[in-house]
């Protein structure tokens, strides 16, 4: 249809209030008796945090963006741009949202907000399933070729060359062999696969279907985390309808090749992202991981020759074998090709999912896309990069370029795509500590180096944090950390100690002040702060006042506030609420 | 109290002959009772020739198991990183002295079960907390109040 309503209804868009949004359309539609001159298209989240994003199109306006639409601002659109033609200004997206979408390079993210998950016609009008019918007519060693030469490198963290990992298998003898895509996306803060799984499901089973003809599999599992229950609804309504289709099934569009897919849900184990504690998960048992080798190619599931790829590794496929090797090799660096796709959040402007070519510098992601520092009073701090796994990066550090070998060699990791920046209201010692508390609660056990290691890091890093830390522990950090990453079993544990170990590295005045001056100087530690306003600093405005829970502020018109200390639960509203940094 | 397994039996037999079905059989029968029971376990080993050590094993390793019947409402406390610098953890230790649980337990009256999540994904509003399936962003402890009142209102009527 000519007319159309866009609303972006991923998890996020719907958090935000987007079906409400969805309703009143329909309801307006109908009370304008224009429901049959309009289309509403849902879509899933285009990857900008706007609340709800909506787009109206239309032959005489084209596309007209609407950004923080609210449920109420629905018979004002109705009235004046669905009805009278004419944009309401006061909601159209603005320089932000350009700048957004400015500098990205979108292949795997280009359907996510565009096309409507739930109908495969909408996919297919975008060339989907075109790269299967092409690959059909190749032999299989011909699509590892592309793949190989692509350069295309896997997204889940780790970096291995992807086409080498399919060669692997397809080398091995075997009756049976297995695709296993894994979308148990852990990481907190990372999301970018949920959103393709929610936004463009069909890419990721197209991607798997492909492999699964280079390496002569016809079985595929997709394992999803059970915290996406959107994403894995879409994934069984495309499979379905990719079935119907003929593309999934007995003698795919007519060859004889076969192949079939199942969802696998989890059920809440951060390790299972780990490809052996995954396998381990499929097949019934606690998610555990194993000594490689032998690798999964080898000895995967159910011991079969076994291919393990992250989400937007398949979304990458389709696009190789579509547009060829040469245009996807010219994206990105000579050893990392592509693009990557990073969850920007934190204390900048723009937050939400970002598409850029690899090596882009980290300033260029925060003040291209990101749009710079969210508060122009708070400065910059630096920057966490991929989770729990990665590590913080200070302001020196930020023109190294995003790519594989540049991001380790810092001392962090690419990882899966977390990315969040901090300023000075952000405590880097809290920050390891938060961190090493995740992988301490996720650690499941198995090795020595992780499980009790881990949390011997994680008691000294509470003690620094409390204000009982010493000089010793900073030596001990560092030895305990470089030994775990030396000898934990799996890339759980070998990648744990590295938010402890970058903050030493790059932030070790922030672990003198909390060891030598008892202080925390972003005022997190609640235990190092006083909870006193410092009055030279304090303009009277009542922020805290206002934000106090519990009444424990007591404060007048032109007056200082004052905190009283029987009343205050120390949840640090005040000092998230005082813009002059004058409660210590 | 007892408890009907009749639904189990049925959920067990549809399983009976299929590879690695202990994880999505174990998840239905929650999905039918809310949690796992102690009978349910006992049925599952008998039926299936699985020692109830190794289903415990499975269901003591995934946090989405429930050994215990939950609360009427469930909150999720997003502990993210967005979430966490955003305040999410001291949302947590407010809920969980307010309601006088830990993360993982009920309250007495089994109004509301308390938990942590890792990441809800939604950045953007964070912090977050999701309350059955309703997603609440930019929460503070100020609104917090409110907002477990209207649960609690809810769950009188």
């Amino acid at each position: 249809m000519e007319n159309r309503i866009l609303i972006c209804m991923g998890t996020s868009g719907i958090a935000a209030g987007a079906e409400k949004v969805e309703a009143n359309f329909r309801n307006e539609l109908a009370r304008h008796k224009l429901t049959d001159k309009w289309e509403i298209v849902k879509t899933g989240d285009r990857g900008l945090f706007r609340d709800v994003l909506v787009d109206i199109i239309t032959p005489e306006l084209g596309r007209v963006i609407y950004e923080y639409v609210t449920p109420e601002d629905i018979s004002e659109l109705a009235e004046k741009h669905l009805q009278a033609g004419e944009p309401v200004k006061r909601l159209q997206a603005g320089d932000d949202y350009k700048q957004f979408f400015a500098d990205q390079v979108r292949i795997v993210l280009s359907n996510c907000g565009e096309i409507d998950p739930d109908k495969i016609s909408d996919y297919l009008d975008q060339g989907g399933y075109d790269a299967l019918k092409k690959i059909l007519q190749m032999t299989p060693q011909q699509v590892i070729e592309e793949i190989k030469s692509s350069g295309l490198r896997g997204r889940g963290g780790g970096g291995f060359p992807t086409g080498l990992k399919w060669e692997f298998c397809k080398k091995e003898a075997s009756d049976e062999k297995y695709i296993i895509c894994n979308a148990d996306e852990g990481d907190p803060g990372a999301f970018m696969d949920r959103s393709i799984l929610e936004g463009d499901p069909h890419s990721v089973i197209e991607g798997m279907i492909i492999a699964g003809f280079a390496i002569g599999a016809n079985a595929g599992y997709i394992y999803c985390r059970a915290e996406y229950p959107l994403a894995i609804k879409r994934l069984e309504g495309a499979i379905s309808q990719a079935g119907e289709k003929g593309f999934l099934g007995q003698g795919i569009l007519g060859s004889e090749f076969s192949f079939e897919i199942t969802i696998k849900q989890g059920a809440g184990a951060f390790v299972c992202g780990e490809e052996t504690a995954l396998i381990a998960s499929i097949e019934g048992r606690r998610g555990m991981p194993k000594p490689r080798p032998p690798y999964p190619a080898q000895k995967g599931l159910w011991d079969k020759p076994t291919v393990i790829n992250n989400v937007e590794t398949f979304a990458n496929v389709r696009h190789i074998i579509t547009r060829g090797v040469k245009w996807y090799s010219s994206i990105g660096t000579e050893k990392s090709t592509g693009t990557k796709v990073f969850a920007l959040a934190g204390k900048v402007k723009n937050t939400g999912l970002v598409e850029i070519p690899m090596g882009t510098t980290i300033r260029r992601l925060i003040y291209g896309p990101g749009g710079g520092m969210l508060n122009k009073k708070k400065a910059f701090k630096g920057i966490q990069i991929g989770g729990p796994s990665g590590g913080c990066l200070p302001e020196d550090l930020m023109d190294t370029p995003i790519d594989f070998e540049s991001i380790t060699k810092t001392g962090a990791i690419m990882g899966s795509g977390g990315f969040v920046v901090m300023d000075e209201s952000t405590c880097m010692v809290d920050i390891a500590r938060f961190f090493l508390a995740f992988t301490v609660a996720e650690s499941c056990g198995k090795c020595v180096p992780c499980r009790v290691g881990l949390k011997r890091m994680l008691e000294v890093l509470e003690q620094i944090t409390e204000g009982k830390g010493k000089q010793e522990h900073l030596e001990f950090l560092q030895k305990m950390g470089e030994s775990i990453k030396d000898t934990a079993l799996c890339g759980l544990g070998n990648t744990a100690p590295n938010p402890a170990l970058t903050t030493l590295k790059y932030f070790s005045d922030e672990y003198e002040a909390h060891i030598e001056g008892k202080r925390c100087p972003a005022h997190v530690c609640v235990e190092l702060v006083k909870f006193e306003v410092i009055e030279e600093k304090c303009v009277k405005c009542g922020a805290c006042y206002k934000a106090c829970p519990v009444d424990a502020v007591v404060w007048e018109k032109k007056q200082y506030a004052k905190i009283d200390k029987e009343k205050c639960i120390k949840c640090k509203a005040c000092i998230a609420a005082c813009n002059f940094d004058a409660i210590q | 109290m007892e408890i009907d397994l009749s639904d189990a039996k049925k959920t067990i037999e549809r399983y009976r002959d299929k590879k690695g079905a202990l994880i999505p059989l174990l998840q239905e029968i929650q999905d039918t009772y809310g949690y796992v029971s102690k009978e349910a376990v006992e049925l599952v080993s008998k039926e299936l020739s699985i020692y109830p050590v190794k289903i415990y094993g499975v269901l003591t390793f995934y946090t989405q198991f429930y050994l215990t019947p939950r609360g009427r409402h469930t909150i999720r406390v997003c502990q993210g990183t967005a979430c966490h610098v955003m305040g999410g953890k001291e949302l947590l230790d407010y809920l969980s002295d307010k309601l006088g649980v830990s993360e993982g337990e009920t309250t007495a009256d089994g109004t509301f079960s308390l938990e942590r999540v890792a990441c809800l994904g939604c950045c953007g509003i964070a912090p977050v907390i999701v309350v059955d399936e309703d997603f609440h962003g930019r929460c503070t402890i100020k609104n917090l109040d409110v907002l477990l009142d209207s649960y609690k209102s809810e769950g009188a009527e």
